[in-house]
């Protein structure tokens, strides 16, 4: 590996132990390297394992469960609307996307409840779908054969929330012992791993949207190293003043105060996004013994992917003051990384799965991406999280299932709200009702909060 | 002050705190044949332990010795430091 890769530095876990080790958790190519050219020590590292996808857990606000959340999707249901957490009237920013009617009393064991965050429960619930979907017991694999890769944003804020309240306005002894471990990013990762039995190798990743695709990617890398199994994705939230503030402070959210008009990405008039809570649980393996155990290929291949850092303002000034191009927009580096990860060409691309911001400024770099690699007009886009609002970590995930249900059905799911993109975007983006369409290869995008770009390939 | 309990403390009363605060593991007999059980064999690790006693010094207004929570504790040594500690802190 050349000095310019962070990668290399081996993680220090014991199995079953958390590693979030920055150098190990994403690839990088060295600047100096043509953007569609992988160092040809990598490429042998594309021989090894592919991961696939065998089971699916969806928790939305759209519907808990996939198959409810899909027929949902395709018939544009949009579920965004005030929420009944907490009152937000007198923020700016008063729409959510809210998971309605989640009873954990009636979903998680008595003994977790008081030592989780609501993400960590919804968590629970997908990742119990996705492993029955899979069609794996855990208690039947061997030790050490299954891990869990998740991420998060911001981990148990309303839990965090209601200790700190608790710390407030009562006393240091009104404080939850849980609160030790309930805020914490790995919590969810924690508390599947633990009940499950997964004791390979496990971890989180934080980089906020990005995070749902950079924990499948992680995901991936292990199953290369030799774990057939790793639960992983995102359930993520934080739908409580803590969280609210927190998105709001970022200038993004939405001031709408109609459902139909708040979260409309590639609108020219678009004037922010929706939070919301939820996600996917996606089972990843080892396609040979997915093959092996009668799985077959699964749900789809995770065929590519990258994540790349925006650069800073200041390497920005440093290129202009040497006079050098600037450095390429991370959104679309990611892309095409992914795309020669996967060793397709732009043109075996049937539908890219969009970030969508809903910020105008961020709008138009994705845009100048897709348009950059596919051309114009030349590939259908669409963004269903119109429909649930940014999820976090959470969204990237729900992106990834949505993508791997479209082309398990061979149907584009609509982007809702939206009558049609600004013009000079250039996008090809799929409004109004789902499009029927013979689909192999998805593009999913995702850009996380401070920088963060991610692109995972699937590939039936 | 104590925290809305009103009477004094009995088994029942101490197997519902233990229900909400760190919930019942399905197959134990708290108030039955379990009751002489190590709450750590019936799955509450240290963490709930501490947990309990925090939440039954805040509800009952009690402080508790060091000695009244431990590894060894069963529901029937709590119930019986508690009534202890209340019997000398008096009634509620």
């Amino acid at each position: 590996m050349s000095a310019a890769t962070t990668t290399g530095t081996a993680t220090p876990t014991a199995p079953g132990g958390l590693a979030t080790t920055v150098a190990d958790l994403f690839d990088t190519v060295p600047e100096d390297t043509a953007p569609l050219v992988l160092p040809a020590d990598l490429v042998g590292e594309l021989e090894v394992a592919s991961a696939v996808i065998t089971g699916i857990g969806v928790i939305a606000p759209t519907g808990i469960g996939v198959e409810e959340y899909w027929d949902a999707t395709v018939a544009g249901r949009c579920a965004v609307g005030r929420p009944t957490r907490f009152d937000t009237s007198g923020y700016p920013a008063t729409l959510a996307g809210e998971v309605p009617g989640f009873v954990a009393r009636d979903r998680v064991p008595s003994r977790l409840l008081s030592q989780t965050d609501r993400s960590t429960q919804l968590g629970l619930v997908a990742a119990q779908e996705a492993l029955a979907d899979a069609g794996i017991d855990p208690n039947r694999l061997p030790d050490y054969a299954a891990g869990v890769m998740t991420a998060a944003t911001a981990g148990g804020l309303e839990f965090g929330q209601r200790e700190l309240g608790h710390l407030w306005h009562k006393g240091k002894q009104f404080v939850s012992a849980y609160q030790s471990f309930a805020w914490f990013f790995a919590a969810t990762a924690g508390q599947v791993s633990i009940r499950h039995g997964l004791r390979g190798p496990s971890g989180v990743l934080v980089t906020e949207q990005a995070g749902g695709i950079d924990a499948l990617g992680q995901a991936r890398r292990v199953v290369r190293k030799g774990t057939p199994v790793v639960v992983s994705g995102s359930v993520d939230g934080g739908l409580c003043p803590w969280g609210w503030m927190g998105q709001l402070s970022t200038g993004r959210l939405s001031t709408a105060t109609d459902p139909a008009a708040a979260y409309r990405p590639f609108c020219a008039d678009a004037d922010g996004y929706v939070p919301g809570e939820g996600g996917a649980i996606l089972v990843v393996e080892d396609a040979r013994t997915a093959e092996r155990r009668g799985a077959g290929r699964g749900y789809g291949r995770i065929a590519g992917y990258a994540a790349t850092f925006d650069a800073s303002r200041k390497a920005e000034a440093r290129a202009e003051a040497e006079q050098r191009p600037a450095p390429a927009a991370g959104l679309r580096r990611a892309a095409e990384l992914a795309l020669a990860d996967a060793g397709i060409a732009p043109g075996e691309v049937d539908v890219v799965f969009a970030d969508a911001a809903g910020v105008p400024e961020l709008d138009l770099v994705e845009a100048e991406a897709i348009a950059g690699i596919f051309g114009p007009h030349a590939v259908p886009v669409t963004a269903p999280k119109t429909a649930v609002g940014r999820l976090l970590g959470g969204g990237a995930s729900l992106d990834v299932a949505t993508a791997l249900l479209a082309l398990r059905d061979g149907v584009i799911p609509p982007t809702v709200n939206v009558a049609a993109p600004a013009e000079r975007y250039a996008i090809d983006l799929v409004v109004g009702t789902a499009r029927p369409a013979p689909l192999r290869t998805a593009l999913v995008l995702a850009r996380g909060y401070g920088g963060f770009n991610s692109a995972l390939v699937l590939r039936v | 002050m104590s925290m809305g309990t009103t009477r004094s403390i009995d088994r029942e009363l101490l197997v519902r705190l233990l229900s909400e605060s760190v919930g019942l593991e399905e197959d134990a007999d708290l108030a039955g044949d379990d009751a002489d059980t190590p709450l750590v064999e019936l799955g509450y690790d240290s963490l709930a332990l501490l947990h309990v006693a925090g939440r039954i010094e805040a509800d009952f207004g009690l402080i508790l010795p060091d000695d009244a929570v431990t590894e060894d504790s069963t529901l029937a040594s709590l119930l019986e430091s508690l009534q202890r500690a209340e019997r000398a802190e008096g009634p509620l």
